[in-house]
């Protein structure tokens, strides 16, 4: 292996600090766009009579219905589950989940633990989703996304062993604005840079990369107080700290550790990030609480018919599969997820048809842990926040509520999409925890002693949803999303699978307000 | 090889949307044979019995499943995905698809005739 040219460097820069080309990349998978979030709509009072048929009660169409009714219309929907928010969804001791293929998962978690199987975090600008949980008195806590001494970690880094978060991008930073130092001095950067600005430069590089006096990122005071100390400054006699060793370029570029210090750049992940006090479902559970008898649960939706003055489902009971039942309204605002939607017979057009058929769901895995103390605060100062490994289960990240308190915790041990995703879910609800228990316990040696219980949820099992999000190529959207999100007749669909921020509950609330604001025009003006 | 490194890392770095840093794909699928292909990753929606699955939706059964006659379905439904089935061209090689092919038709009560062959699978990739 050769030493890393100076393009590739920046490649590594670019991938880090984010660049132009970052940037492109992300926007073409739909993911830089910002919330469309105005403020809270208001709808003129409708015709006497308008009446809207909503299909599932996730966020998306909890929040259709909530403004709808407020605004006058007669409101019905329909929910396969027993509960109210659909992906929005905590799990806690004494529940129960059963997945796909049978598999019956009793939660074991102690009184006041929980695991969010799907979104977990509300970055400050989705106003809409904030908006909704401050509406419903839902309230907040910090998720806490960058924790500088929670770990990275590879097996082929480091001899395998994790490091602190704090140390690798400390070393990155160091390293990297000591080259460009060099190449400054050596005016390397000529054409760039001016004779003035590379002044500049160089105290910007030294500040940055923490720097010492002839620009080197080298063991001493300066680096660190980034990278922490080997014995830290005290009181009294005992109070000469003792400077740590920077790691070396080489075995830094070599772990690949430094592709592992960049998400909260991303800005969906930049501070300040807040979760719901209690589990990301009190979202959910609030707006069913406020929506009442609205809502009727345990419905599966068998067939959606349009005719001329309205639309009919016809569902049965999700329970038992009974009698068929209808029900009927002028309008119907549809938020099932498209695997499962594109399986229900309704007789829209074409394009939009073609549009659900083509839009499967991501794969993603959750496994929560529970261990009988907080190793992770007690032996090692870690305090919410996540690690990240390359290793299958990708991502541990710690319960950020409670901090200090002598009892249990539960983890997430493991949060995958992709590939892992997919293997995980063809293995046993069983087998997942053990995977991520064995990837685990090469971060956290306690996870042996102190594991007391576990559940695994594999987004394509999960009978409700087949899949945690829709999966937009860049091709497939300028096909085909208009037509998804067009209203036919007098169906139209909402969902983060209708929207530009994927995944996201933003997503949905946008894309519900975007509806019905849609539709409140249509009926209006008709 | 630092290429590599610096491409797989690249990808990883690419925010999954509501997911985190890392990576949408991750390694390479690496089973080889139909059966591994089946147990690995397919079973996953289709289970260990391939009879499929069913709760507000269906993943149907590939267990006596007279679609599969026709290997051609099989192949395009695995490469170009339908109706809540995801596209799977960019996760499998030519001959992991192919054997799962084959294989899921001729196990599960199945009994089909023919051979899906690489060069099937390649043509789905003109």
């Amino acid at each position: 292996m050769t030493a890393p040219s100076r393009r590739s460097l920046f490649q590594m820069i670019g991938v880090v600090a984010g660049s132009a080309a970052m940037y492109h990349a992300m926007t073409e998978l739909g993911y830089a766009e910002g919330s469309s979030f105005e403020g809270p709509i208001k709808l003129s009072r409708p015709p006497a009579g308008s009446s809207v048929l909503i299909l599932g009660a996730g966020i998306a169409g909890m929040v259709a219905a909530m403004e709808l009714r407020d605004a006058g219309y007669k409101v019905q929907v329909l929910e396969y589950n027993g509960r109210p928010g659909g992906r929005n969804w905590s799990l806690y001791g004494g529940d129960t989940y059963t997945e796909l293929g049978g598999a019956t998962q009793h939660v074991q978690f102690d009184p006041g633990q929980y695991l969010n199987p799907g979104p977990w975090r509300l970055p400050f600008h989705h106003r809409g989703i904030l908006h909704y949980a401050r509406r419903m008195g839902v309230a907040m806590e910090p998720f806490i996304q960058v924790n500088y001494n929670a770990y990275v970690h590879s097996p082929n880094g480091y001899g395998g062993k994790p490091q602190r978060y704090r140390k690798i991008q400390a070393d990155f930073h160091g390293h990297v604005a000591e080259l460009l130092a060099k190449s400054t001095r050596q005016n390397a950067l000529d054409q760039a840079v001016s004779k003035e600005d590379r002044e500049i430069l160089m105290q910007a590089l030294q500040a940055w990369g923490a720097l010492d006096g002839n620009y080197e990122y080298k063991k001493g005071v300066a680096s660190s107080m980034r990278r922490g100390f080997d014995v830290d400054p005290g009181g009294g006699i005992k109070s000469v700290p003792v400077p740590s060793e920077p790691s070396a370029l080489s075995d830094l570029l070599r772990s690949g550790l430094w592709s592992a210090i960049g998400s909260g750049h991303n800005y969906e992940l930049q501070s300040t990030i807040f979760q719901p006090r209690g589990g990301m479902g009190t979202i959910g559970k609030a707006m069913g609480a406020n929506l009442g008898p609205l809502i009727e649960y345990n419905c599966k939706v068998t067939d959606i018919r349009q005719d001329g003055e309205g639309v009919t489902a016809t569902y049965v009971d999700s329970r038992n599969d009974g009698a068929p039942r209808t029900a009927r309204a002028q309008w119907c605002l549809c938020t099932i997820p498209t695997p499962i939607l594109a399986q229900i017979p309704m007789n829209v057009g074409a394009p939009m048809k073609a549009a659900i058929d083509q839009l499967p769901y991501l794969a993603a895995v959750k496994v929560g842990l529970q261990f009988k103390r907080r190793f992770w605060e007690e032996d090692e100062q870690i305090y919410g926040g996540i690690t990240y490994t390359s290793l299958p289960s990708t991502t541990i990240s710690y319960p950020m509520w409670d901090y200090y308190s002598a009892g249990k915790g539960v983890l997430l041990g493991a949060y995958t999409f992709g590939r892992p995703a997919y293997l995980a879910a063809a293995k046993s609800p069983q087998e997942r925890i053990q995977d991520a228990l064995r990837d685990g316990a090469q971060i956290h040696p306690q996870y042996p002693a102190e594991y007391e219980n576990g559940v695994a949820v594999a987004w394509h099992r999960v009978p409700w949803a087949m899949g945690c999000q829709g999966a937009w190529t860049e091709e497939a959207r300028d096909q085909h999303y208009n037509n998804l999100c067009a209203l036919d007749g007098r169906i139209l669909l909402a969902s983060e699978h209708a929207s530009r921020l994927p995944g996201w509950q933003e997503g949905s609330v946008t894309s519900a307000l975007d509806a019905i604001t849609r539709l409140h025009a249509r009926v209006v003006q008709p | 090889m630092m290429r590599k490194i610096i491409l797989a890392t690249l990808l990883m770095a690419l925010p999954a949307s509501a997911a985190d840093t890392p990576d949408m794909r991750g390694a390479p699928f690496a089973m080889q044979g139909g059966e591994a292909v089946y147990r690995g990753v397919c079973q996953g929606c289709h289970m260990a019995d391939a009879k499929g699955a069913s709760g507000a939706g269906t993943y149907p059964a590939l267990a006596a499943n007279p679609k599969l006659a026709e290997s051609g379905y099989v192949l395009s439904m695995v490469m170009n995905g339908h109706r809540g089935m995801p596209p799977f061209r960019g996760h499998f090689t030519n001959a992991q698809v192919a054997d799962v092919v084959n294989f899921v038709r001729s196990h599960f009560g199945n009994h089909y005739k023919g051979k899906a062959t690489e060069a099937d699978v390649q043509a789905l990739r003109q």
